[in-house]
């Protein structure tokens, strides 16, 4: 479903980012980088930090005659970044935060590893399995 | 063709291979020579033949049990690889190994070994394959697995072998260097590698009459440990193992516990022992968990990379709970071992180490009756020789060297017994006793701990261990000597003085302990050897050594409230050996034999006392020392980061 899937750690640097090899990555890159702004301005609008699930999840940023970007914050300001293909049958919302949690999940299982380091690349191959899961939909 | 190339590499007869041959010479010669392109099948062609041109060889491990496989009498091997230079050569290369398929063909055809039965039309050699999980096949040889030797029958009905170690023949033929990274040393941990062979039903004969020959076994080690395949399927690495091991004049005495199922990521008894030893050490409660940050300290030790232990901690850690359970742990305890060495670290948790499973295999309240047992028992046998060894204030880094471990169980026992017996000591002294009392060998165990000394850290990382066994059980001489250690040691005065000393693990060198230690406690190991021998009743003699180096000081205060006027003199020329051993003589004359006695042990123990605190304060301000250093570093780091997170 998904042809990018990035996840920012909270200076702005990408900690994760793939996307489904038939379009030019770099392009790709380039949205979830510009998609960062949106974030912020999200993030700022929101004011203080809720803990809501709901304002975890930000929804659409932008779209593009192309894609969706969605967006998806966690508390400790890491983000996620999805980039959805508009051809496909429009996603329901559900089905995004949905996508988010497991994304979520995930990196949490990740951050649970005493082995990673905050702020290290993710390299795990769980994370690796489950985004996969996520982008392999995408026919 | 081959041929051409095959010439090149190596003196051989002229070699005319068909295509369809030459395919499969090709693919058995790739998954032979252990290449990175591991798992034959596809691509191999194009890659084994590129094999000629490069001077890759095959390890003699695959070879052989591709050999082996072809059903064969040995003789005919034998002779098979003299004829295709393999002897020669010394290897197994291109050229030799294609011959002596060619060979094998012409054998199973029924025509005699000769260097011109190769000249004519030959079927493929036919090799007989053990069943394993699912190994892809080639043209027309069937899948070789490595296989542990002598398996009573063909598992074909599960992807499994079963592994009877039962004979020697096994252990002869495992060979302790599965992998390159592994040292020769057959340590329990090693019996994995052996674990990995398969066996061919027809195999325990003719692997047995293979054991004689005199390849260079040692070659194939050079060969790099496997595919990158999948873990226990990799067939290269098993025959690569199974083949050294036959090959190898060595025996290691695998364990014979090592009788693996089907993978190598089944534990056995030993090594589940070990690893709920290493539990232990680290969380004396084997139904409670350990942390995430404790493990990654103890894992780190492995020396393997962080992103492997990364990968191995995702694998065992089933509930991403950031804490290992003692399954969880016994599970990445085994992977590490495992890639330690050599093999690839599997895609998913094998079935064996699944928390349930190993839940159901190892019933807890077994583990902790094992645990004290076997613990006590490695203890005593490895006291005194390791402790002689180590007293000399070895690294840290020797305990919590992984591959010591796993090279040697029992060393690592000890280390954890010593290390958490520092730990333990420092900690609770008045648990010693009682704890010591317990232990069958108290004597022996304060030698582990005198090694500790730099442990103390490694100690406090693994926790307590209460079963420790407290320093200086040996000595047990009844002790009036330092006040506080009087009321620990009372309680003990009789026979055994297992826990009654201080912390510090060391044999307390009756010297400075800075100045004299490791001499000291050289001549204090022999002396303390005799001492829990002699108990109160040690003769001046025995005194002598132990006075000898000490200072006469301490002597000198045990004597005056004792009130021995002679004695008060001779201490304070003492200080030299004839002075000490000047000093016991005129108060023995002197005083009852009784007092005299009383008084000797009473300074014996105030010096080893003494010893003892003046090592514990030592190694504590060493410690101090590096806490300290670490604090400044971290300090360092905040004011580097600081500006940074600015968010």
């Amino acid at each position: 479903m998904a042809v990018c899937i990035a996840v920012i750690a909270k200076e702005n640097y990408p900690l994760y980012i793939r996307s489904t090899p038939s379009e030019n990555e770099l392009k790709f890159h380039y949205m979830v980088h510009t998609s960062l702004d949106v974030v912020d301005e999200k993030i700022s609008a929101m004011g203080k930090a809720l803990v809501d699930q709901r304002e975890l999840y930000l929804g659409l940023l932008y779209p593009t005659e192309d894609y969706k970007v969605y967006g998806y914050v966690t508390n400790s300001k890491v983000k996620f970044v999805m980039v959805v293909d508009s051809s496909n049958t429009a996603l329901r919302d559900n089905e995004i935060r949905s996508m988010f949690r497991k994304l979520h999940n995930s990196y949490t299982d990740v951050m649970c590893n005493p082995f990673y380091n905050p702020g290290d690349r993710i390299q795990s191959r769980a994370f690796d399995n489950m985004v996969t899961s996520m982008m392999i939909q995408v026919c | 063709m081959e041929a051409s190339a095959g010439g090149g590499c190596g003196a051989g007869p002229p070699l005319l291979l068909s295509d369809g041959e030459q395919q499969c010479y090709s693919e058995l010669f790739a998954r032979c020579a252990g290449t990175v392109s591991g798992g034959p099948g596809s691509g191999p062609p194009e890659a084994a033949r590129v094999a000629p041109g490069t001077t890759t060889t095959a390890a003699a491990g695959p070879v052989a049990d591709l050999f082996r496989a072809s059903q064969l009498p040995s003789e005919t091997l034998h002779q098979i690889t003299e004829l295709c230079g393999a002897k020669r050569a010394g290897y197994f290369g291109p050229t030799q190994f294609y011959v002596a398929l060619k060979l094998i063909a012409a054998a199973q055809s029924g025509l005699p070994v000769r260097t011109e039965s190769i000249k004519c039309e030959l079927p493929l050699p036919r090799f007989v394959m053990s069943k394993s999980d699912g190994e892809r096949r080639i043209g027309n040889p069937a899948e070789l697995l490595g296989t542990k030797v002598q398996i009573p029958y063909l598992t074909t009905e599960k992807n499994s072998f079963k592994r009877m170690d039962d004979e020697d023949k096994q252990q002869e033929t495992q060979s302790p260097t599965m992998s390159p990274l592994a040292s020769p040393p057959s340590s329990p941990p090693h019996y994995q590698r052996v674990s990995l062979s398969h066996g061919y039903s027809k195999l325990r004969s003719s692997t047995e009459q293979m054991h004689p020959a005199p390849y260079e076994a040692r070659q194939p080690l050079g060969q790099s440990e496997g595919p990158s395949s999948g873990g226990p399927g990799s067939k290269p690495l098993r025959r690569q193992a199974s083949l050294i091991r036959s090959f190898s004049v060595e025996r290691e005495l695998q364990d014979n516990s090592s009788n693996y199922l089907d993978e190598p990521w089944r534990i056995t008894e030993e090594q589940r022992e070990y690893y709920v030893n290493q539990f232990r050490s680290l969380q004396p409660d084997p139904s409670s968990f350990i942390s995430g940050s404790v493990a990654k300290n103890f894992f780190t030790k492995s020396k393997l990379s962080i992103p492997e232990l990364s990968y191995i901690w995702e694998l065992s850690d089933a509930d991403c709970d950031g804490a290992l359970t003692l399954p969880e742990f016994c599970a990445a305890f085994h992977l590490i071992v495992a890639r330690k060495n050599g093999y690839p670290l599997p895609e998913g948790l094998p079935p064996t180490l699944q928390p349930e499973y190993l839940q159901a295999a190892f019933p807890k309240p077994k583990w902790e009756c094992a645990l004290f047992d076997s613990y006590s028992e490695s203890m005593s046998a490895n006291q005194q020789p390791r402790d002689l060894n180590r007293m000399e204030k070895t690294s840290v880094k020797d305990m919590a060297d992984f591959p010591a471990p796993t090279q040697d169980v029992t060393g690592d026992d000890k280390q954890a017994l010593k290390s958490t017996g520092n730990e333990a000591l420092s900690k609770d002294v008045s648990e010693d006793p009682a704890t010591a009392k317990d232990c069958t060998s108290l004597k022996a165990r304060p030698r582990s701990r005198s090694y500790s000394s730099t442990s103390i850290e490694e100690a406090m990382k693994r926790g307590e261990d209460p079963p420790t066994p407290p320093p200086r059980p040996q000595k047990t001489h009844s002790r009036a000597a330092s006040l506080d250690l009087n009321k620990v040691f009372q309680p003990s005065v009789p026979a055994v003085n297992s826990g009654l000393l201080p912390p510090p693990p060391a044999l307390p060198p009756r010297p400075y302990p800075s100045q004299s230690e490791p001499v000291s406690e050289g001549d204090l190991h022999p002396q303390l050897n005799r001492a829990p021998s002699q108990a109160a009743e040690s003769s001046p003699a025995k005194k002598d050594a132990p006075h000898a180096q000490p200072p006469s000081k301490p002597i000198r205060r045990k004597f005056r409230p004792e009130n021995q006027s002679t004695e008060n003199q001779e201490p304070s020329t003492g200080g030299t050996a004839s002075a000490a051993t000047v000093k016991p003589h005129p108060t023995v004359h002197k005083q009852s034999s009784k007092q005299k006695k009383a008084i000797q042990t009473a300074i014996r123990k105030n010096k080893e006392a003494n010893a003892v605190l003046a090592r514990l304060n030592s190694e504590l301000q060493q410690q101090l020392k590096e806490v300290h250093q670490e604090r400044i570093a971290l300090e360092n780091q905040l004011e580097q980061l600081r500006p940074v997170t600015v968010l």
